[in-house]
């Protein structure tokens, strides 16, 4: 075994770990580390424009592939500046390492130049983090983070790399596995809840599946799709969920929750048993938990993180496990057996909700003049024949793409739905982009939110990133806007932007493509343009779309599920 | 309702932090909290006092099992179990007092530890519940100071927290 410095035991273990790509910025505390980088050229480094980036784009690498996403920063402000993207990653439970320098061990307390305490402001959103105290402890603890970064529930996982650790020697061993006495993820689960379950649904008279984020992590998406057809029952995706289920298929009733149709809503109130999967009962899906719960249904509940389960809604059957083990398991059992559902007492139920969806909730009027901003990522939807990685960032933009673009598939859609960050759209289009080559990506923005990440149009240009940019622009911070209408008697205040930039000409000076779109029938033309002409170039489409636009159905804040509003188009 | 919560964690730089963290992050109660290494160095026990209702207690148990660094959690609480404080109290004795609070001092079965012409220090090891009505009992003017160092506890019988 050869002797190796700290810095280059990081990046070997980063190849042991096969990562291609590290997103990061350098600075004093990780020269040594982007010495060793240097050297080699089996792990690629995406210098980013900001730290928030590097852990974004780490971020959507992730969402798209179900590998582990690394950033790697520099102490004090490289790693203040990545706590957004940390956090952010936190509360939907993606796996990244992230690996932060730090001022020389000797320095540490003293107040040093470029030092702050990255554990401690860290801790309360990362899954675990270290900080490294001998060079010898480097090796395991990498080993150990992308352990637990990627396993259980996923999450973010930092490790804080003193200066003069990255410079000190040792001999290299990566263990192959590694094994913590406090942490072993449960797989299976309990044959006895599942079979309990399974009686249950089949006893239900109006079965409704309501499933989230925790079927993407966990590549659960085809045993999920294969029951739900077996069992003919209706099924929401949360926002987080989108594409677990095929959204062209009729059984999908839409998205649930504060801006979900009025099918989904509905037969989440009124179903009897309800089968959530990998989802967590937020404030944004289930509106008011008391009103939620007054309703009498009975709930079974599938998710590896035991503190998601009765956390804000009484669970009657929890089975902790991982969602696609618990659910071939479920299949198995109904493979054994010959029973089903009761198919006149199903119909029954059918025949219900599709009153319900009867109502198209999702009806907006088209005008002559003005682009709606649904029937962009109508077209959107059309050009890309619904095969693009869509991310977007935070407000309006994200809800109509998250209502207008059927996800057909797992891993296409990319958004912060936890903890809500504008700026993730265009950093996540690169991780996705980078991870994906070949696949159409686009990031679905608005003019506010753009341009919280806009510098990262310099990294797209650097490596080539053909990201398409779809600008919903109506001059609001729009979600601002529509509550403010709503909820504080049109008082405008502070969401009007002024001065806004000329998008077109801020695309050419990055060396990008601009197209400025301001007429409903220029749409189509200029997404034709963007993802057929300009193929392998970034393009940025401005769209400058109604003002008035708000997004339907709404369930107000703290109000319950069945209180809706429509809009007045219908 | 009042819980008593047991906890080994790695004996880790950090780790107490990030148990303390999760209470205040989640708005969970702390009354006491003790901690100290176990016969195996590598381990540190940890007793909380905490309230809240069921389901409260119930997501305290299962956050701080999410805790990387922690091992075990019990809720002592639920099932027999045993729990002592140590007091440390030093009190104003002067005349007639130092006769009365020696007095006081032999009835809760607490030891005075350090004596000067003007002082006492009494050392009282009982149920939390027990140095509440020893502090009651104690006229209030005579107290200077109080140490306590919160609750510590274990179960009965074959009741055993270990890895």
């Amino acid at each position: 075994m050869t002797m190796m410095t700290g810095a280059e035991i990081v990046i070997r273990c980063l190849q042991e770990e096969k990562v291609e790509y590290v997103f990061g910025y350098p600075g004093g505390a990780v020269l040594h580390m982007y010495d060793a980088l240097f050297k080699q050229d089996q792990v690629k480094h995406i210098l980013v424009r900001h730290e928030q980036a590097a852990v974004h784009a780490a971020d959507g690498l992730a969402r798209s592939t179900h590998k582990v996403g690394v950033a790697l920063v520099t102490s004090g402000p490289g790693a203040t500046n990545a706590v957004t993207g940390i956090a952010t990653a936190y509360m939907d439970s993606i796996p990244l390492v992230v690996i932060s320098g730090q001022v020389p061990s000797e320095y540490i307390g003293q107040d040093a130049f470029q030092e702050c305490d990255t554990v401690g402001i860290t801790r309360p959103c990362v899954k675990h983090n270290f900080l490294v105290k001998d060079v010898h402890d480097l090796a395991v603890t990498i080993k150990k983070a992308f352990f637990i970064a990627n396993s259980g529930r996923p999450g973010p996982v930092v490790i804080d790399i003193p200066k003069d650790i990255t410079a000190a020697k040792c001999k290299f061993e990566y263990p192959e596995t590694i094994q913590l006495r406090s942490y072993n993820p449960v797989v299976k689960g309990h044959l006895g809840q599942i079979k309990k379950a399974l009686h249950l649904l089949l006893e239900a008279k109006r079965p409704m599946v309501y499933t989230g984020g925790g079927v993407i992590l966990s590549n659960g998406a085809e045993q999920l799709t294969r029951l739900v057809r077996r069992l003919g029952f209706p099924i929401t995706n949360t926002l987080m969920g989108l594409g677990a289920y095929p959204a062209s298929d009729p059984q999908f009733l839409g998205m649930p929750g504060m801006h979900g149709t009025v099918e989904a809503n509905l037969a989440m109130q009124h179903c009897d048993v309800l089968l959530a999967i990998g989802a967590r009962f937020d404030d944004r899906v289930i509106g008011n938990p008391a009103n939620f719960s007054s309703i009498p249904r009975k709930i079974i509940h599938i998710d590896i993180d035991p503190s998601s389960i009765s956390k804000r809604v009484k669970v009657d059957v929890p089975i902790v496990g991982n969602v696609p083990d618990v659910l071939d398991e479920m299949l198995k059992l109904l493979d054994a057996g010959n029973a089903g559902p009761d198919a006149e007492v199903l119909a029954g139920w059918w025949k219900q909700i599709e009153e319900w969806r009867a109502k198209q909730c999702m009806k907006y009027r088209k005008k002559k003049s003005i682009i709606m901003p649904q029937y962009v990522i109508e077209k959107l939807y059309e050009v890309t024949e619904g095969k693009a990685i869509i991310t977007s960032d935070v407000g309006q933009h994200q809800m109509w793409a998250a209502q207008y673009y059927k996800f057909d598939q797992p891993r296409r859609w990319l958004n912060s739905g936890g903890l809500g960050t504008m700026g993730v759209g265009l950093p996540y289009a690169m991780g996705a982009a980078l991870a994906n080559p070949g696949t159409p990506i686009a990031c679905v923005t608005g003019e506010g939110s753009i341009q919280m990440c806009i510098q990262e149009l310099s990294t797209a240009k650097q490596f080539r990133l053909p990201i398409k940019i779809i600008n919903l622009n109506n001059r609001y911070l729009g979600m601002v806007r529509q509550w403010q209408e709503m909820f504080y008697g049109s008082r405008y205040s502070e969401s009007y932007m002024d001065s806004l930039p000329d998008f077109v000409k801020l695309a050419e000076a990055y060396g990008h493509v601009g197209i400025r779109v301001e007429r409903p029938e220029d749409v189509e033309d200029a997404l034709k343009r963007a993802f057929i002409d300009h193929k392998d170039d970034l393009v940025f489409i401005d769209f400058i779309t109604d003002q008035k636009a708000n997004v339907f159905p709404m369930v107000a804040a703290g109000k319950g599920l069945a209180d809706m509003l429509l809009t007045e188009d219908l | 309702m009042r819980h008593i919560i047991s906890i080994l964690l790695e004996n880790e730089a950090g780790a107490l932090s990030r148990v303390a963290g999760l209470f205040s992050a989640r708005g969970y109660n702390i009354e006491t909290l003790t901690v100290a290494p176990t016969e195996d160095v590598s381990l540190s026990r940890l007793t909380i006092v905490t309230s809240g209702t069921d389901a409260v207690v119930e997501q305290i148990t299962k956050q701080l099992n999410k805790l990387i660094d922690v091992i075990k959690v019990v809720d002592l609480s639920e099932a027999a179990h045993i729990e002592r404080e140590l007091m440390l109290l030093k009190v104003r004795a002067t005349g007639k007092d130092r006769e009365e609070l020696k007095r006081l001092a032999d009835i809760f079965r607490g030891h005075i530890i350090d004596v000067t012409e003007s002082t006492y220090v009494i050392e009282l090891t009982a149920s939390g519940a027990k140095l509440d009505s020893f502090i009651q009992a104690i006229d209030a003017g005579l107290i200077l100071e109080t140490v306590r160092t919160g609750v510590c506890g274990i179960g009965r019988g074959e009741r055993i927290l270990k890895v």
